[in-house]
């Protein structure tokens, strides 16, 4: 109990100081993951609405992959990236190992099989709504993953913020590929993780409370922006 | 603009799991008009709908238009009996034919809030579809089928489910549409919708062709004691 | 879909720049080396006086010596002699170059059910805590610090691993997780001192055995060979190893303390030896 008070303190102290370190690692932090989830949904909410929308042989096995990647521990993804981008790998000319780039690259690994499950599960049902319609209007296939995208995307936000929800939080893999190097590629975290291996449990638990505040502020300032956009259920 | 009609159904048959639900129909469906499909339920009025619309998948048989497929595909709309609503406003569901086509997001608007306002929902454009009564659903249905202006339109029991003022609305706009030239091929199971509306009736029965005559004919002197129960309102299974 | 690509591709390119950056050198190192805080006094002063910055990996010895082979880093500062004289001999280094030492002790509850405060040696203290079954947290992690953890256990004449799982309890972690294992369970821990004097959970634990010639600790710095990485910075890493076994460094080595005590002794010889 006298630990989490430290904690309490210390995150309030770091927070009214405005640590420059503390505010060079959140931004990181932001920086890092919100790349991240912006690319991972680029690259997932398409996909999610192409399985709902596409029949082909594979796609119960592909959607019980992607449901099974959802659990994928990321220290194997930061294991396999990190072989993949190590100077001796195959993509080791790149030199992007150890980077905000490389982090971004697993976080991406990370949070699509996320994104596209949950798309998927709501873009499923609105394209049984929707499916009649769209053929009678002859929606080309493109048309249609769009016009789904579209009209799913208050639940498709939810998706997006849980992947944003993982990445934030997630150390594993973000410490292998990007080796938490001050000044570098150190994130809030990394640097909990880091403060804990020390031993200041104080200060390591104060850089949680500042985790979980920007968690809540990122997701009370999407929520605050997607409503102004048009009242009602949708 | 070249035309998809007159068009022919040849030995046009749907099946699912094994059970043929419709079929084989052969149908002619001339330039004009407004034919009305009759029958009891389960005799496959919709599906023969969807069938024709090429919703369906065909397990023998084919549609002939007076056009290429594709083309003749962008020439139709389909009005379903429950309407789908998009999850937009109702300004943006009539538009989005429109936008599917290419028109640009502006123009497509501006000819949406004509069609609101020519169906009557020209107080409802901005609020979201889902907030409509059944019968402004439907009239916004009709109006986005309508918006390409289709050379035929299909509509599946448009009514079922509504009040008589709403009733009365669709089907003077379907007068409209005829009067516009736009060929209506609509299943009903209201015979006085029918007697109302129809220049041509087809009476589907399990899935066949029972009967097809102009509307006249059919109602004053129906060519086979089935139709001629079905307009007594007898039940015919 | 372009709001979000044009955001992710905003986002992309403030990665970019924050990566455009001058004169870097990847140097692995070890938790022990890192957790001494002395990185927290050399690597200003190596800006300052070689505009150099020092990207430093902490990780076990294991690790940073896999990083060596892979090319990921520059070069290595680690406390493992036999594996790193193997990595100089299979050509992954240039050559072994020993920059200064510190020593190993031995942490344990302060009641010390053991009773290794009044050993005679190293060997004997960890007889008695074999004897007494007492628990240990060994790191299990391929570090340094576990390997001459392992090679004290051989010359005591023990083999722990047939109490693993009991007594002997692998914690496949950091030195600074290991001492928060075993401060939870009171149990001894080898530690190295400048980790120990750093870590601020001490929680009932204290030094109970030092001073030990065996538990004394070199750390050598180890160029990544350039024939086998040609993007290594061959010239960064010499600046910064001569600056290490410079006067200036050895000095800021020797006269780093804390709490009042001296960590490190500085122990280059001036010219570079090859292991």
């Amino acid at each position: 109990m006298w630990e989490i008070w430290q904690g309490i303190i210390a995150a309030a102290r770091l927070l009214v100081t405005l640590d420059a370190d503390l505010v060079e690692i959140t931004l990181r932090s932001l920086q890092v993951t919100l790349t991240a989830v912006a690319i991972g949904s680029a690259i997932a909410l398409p996909l999610g609405a192409w399985l709902a929308v596409q029949r082909f042989r594979w796609r119960r096995a592909v959607i019980a992959t992607l449901n099974a990647l959802m659990g994928l521990p990321p220290v194997v993804v930061g294991l396999v990236v990190y072989l993949l981008l190590s100077r001796s790998g195959p993509f080791g000319a790149l030199g992007l190992i150890f980077t905000p780039t490389a982090m971004i690259i697993a976080q991406v690994i990370i949070v699509v099989p996320l994104i596209a499950s949950i798309a998927h599960q709501a873009i499923r049902e609105l394209w049984s709504d929707y499916h009649d319609l769209l053929l009678s209007l002859g929606a080309s296939k493109r048309q249609r993953i769009a016009t789904l995208i579209w009209d799913a995307r208050r639940a498709l936000l939810t998706a997006g913020l849980a992947g944003f929800g993982r990445a934030i939080g997630e150390v594993g893999a973000i410490m292998i590929v990007g080796g938490n190097i001050d000044h570098a590629t150190r994130v809030l975290t990394t640097a909990i993780a880091l403060e804990t291996s020390k031993g200041d449990f104080a200060l390591a638990l104060g850089l949680g409370f500042v985790l979980i505040g920007l968690a809540l502020l990122v997701n009370y300032a999407i929520h605050a922006l997607s409503r102004t956009e048009r009242e009602g259920r949708w | 603009m070249s035309a998809i009609l007159p068009a022919r159904a040849e030995g046009l048959t749907v099946r699912r799991r094994g059970r043929t639900l419709v079929g084989p129909v052969d149908l002619d469906i001339s330039a004009e008009g407004l034919t009305i499909l009759m029958g009891p339920n389960g005799a496959g009025k919709t599906t023969l709908l969807r069938a024709l619309h090429g919703l369906e998948r065909l397990a023998a048989g084919r549609v002939l238009w007076g056009m290429p497929l594709r083309a003749a595909r962008a020439a139709q709309a389909f009005v379903f009996q429950t309407p789908v609503l998009l999850r937009r406003s109702v300004i943006d569901n009539i538009a989005y034919p429109l936008r599917l086509q290419g028109v640009g997001r502006a123009e497509a608007r501006a000819r949406a809030a004509e069609w609101a306002g020519r169906v009557g929902l020209a107080q409802a454009l901005e609020r979201p579809a889902e907030v409509l009564s059944g019968g402004e659903r439907q009239k916004m249905a009709l109006a986005r089928a309508l918006i390409r202006s289709p050379q035929i339109l299909f509509l599946d029991e448009p009514t079922a489910n509504l009040d008589g003022r709403s009733m009365r609305e669709i089907e003077a706009i379907l007068r409209e549409a005829r009067a516009a030239g736009t060929r209506i091929f609509m299943a009903t199971h209201n015979i006085g919708q029918a007697r109302r509306l129809a220049s041509e009736v087809v009476f589907l029965y399990r899935g066949r062709v029972h009967e097809a005559a102009t509307a006249e004919a059919f109602f004053d002197a129906p060519a086979t004691p089935e139709a001629a129960a079905f307009i007594r309102g007898d039940i015919v299974e | 879909m372009r709001p979000i690509l044009t955001a992710a591709l905003m986002l992309l390119a403030w990665a970019g720049l924050a990566q455009a950056q001058e004169k870097v050198v990847r140097l692995a190192v070890t938790t022990s080396f890192h957790n001494s805080g002395l990185a927290e006094v050399l690597l200003p002063e190596i800006r300052r006086d070689l505009g150099l910055t020092v990207q430093l990996l902490v990780v076990g010895t294991g690790q940073a010596l896999r990083l060596g082979q892979a090319g990921d880093v520059d070069a290595v500062l680690v406390h493992s002699r036999a594996a790193e004289e193997e990595f100089v001999a299979q050509g992954w280094g240039t050559h072994r170059r020993e920059i200064m030492y510190n020593d190993f002790v031995l942490i344990g509850p302060e009641d010390d059910p053991a009773g290794v405060a009044g050993a005679a040696g190293a060997a004997e203290a960890l007889q008695r805590i074999a004897t007494a079954g007492a628990p240990f947290v060994s790191r299990g992690d391929d570090s340094g610090t576990h390997r001459r953890e392992r090679a004290l256990w051989q010359a005591a004449g023990i083999d722990p691993l047939h109490a693993s799982g009991r007594w002997y309890r692998e914690a496949g972690a950091g030195m600074g997780a290991a001492l928060n294992i075993a401060a939870g369970m009171g149990a001894y821990v080898l530690s190295d001192r400048a980790t120990w004097l750093n870590f601020g959970h001490k929680d009932g634990l204290r030094i109970l055995f030092e001073g030990d010639p065996a538990l004394f600790n070199q750390y050598a710095f180890i160029p990544v060979n350039p024939e086998r990485h040609g993007h290594v910075k061959a010239d960064l890493v010499a600046a910064l190893e001569a600056w290490l076994t410079s006067e200036k460094g050895q000095r800021l080595i020797g006269v780093y303390e804390i709490d009042g005590q001296k960590l490190f002794v500085p122990n280059a010889a001036q010219e570079g030896s090859d292991g």
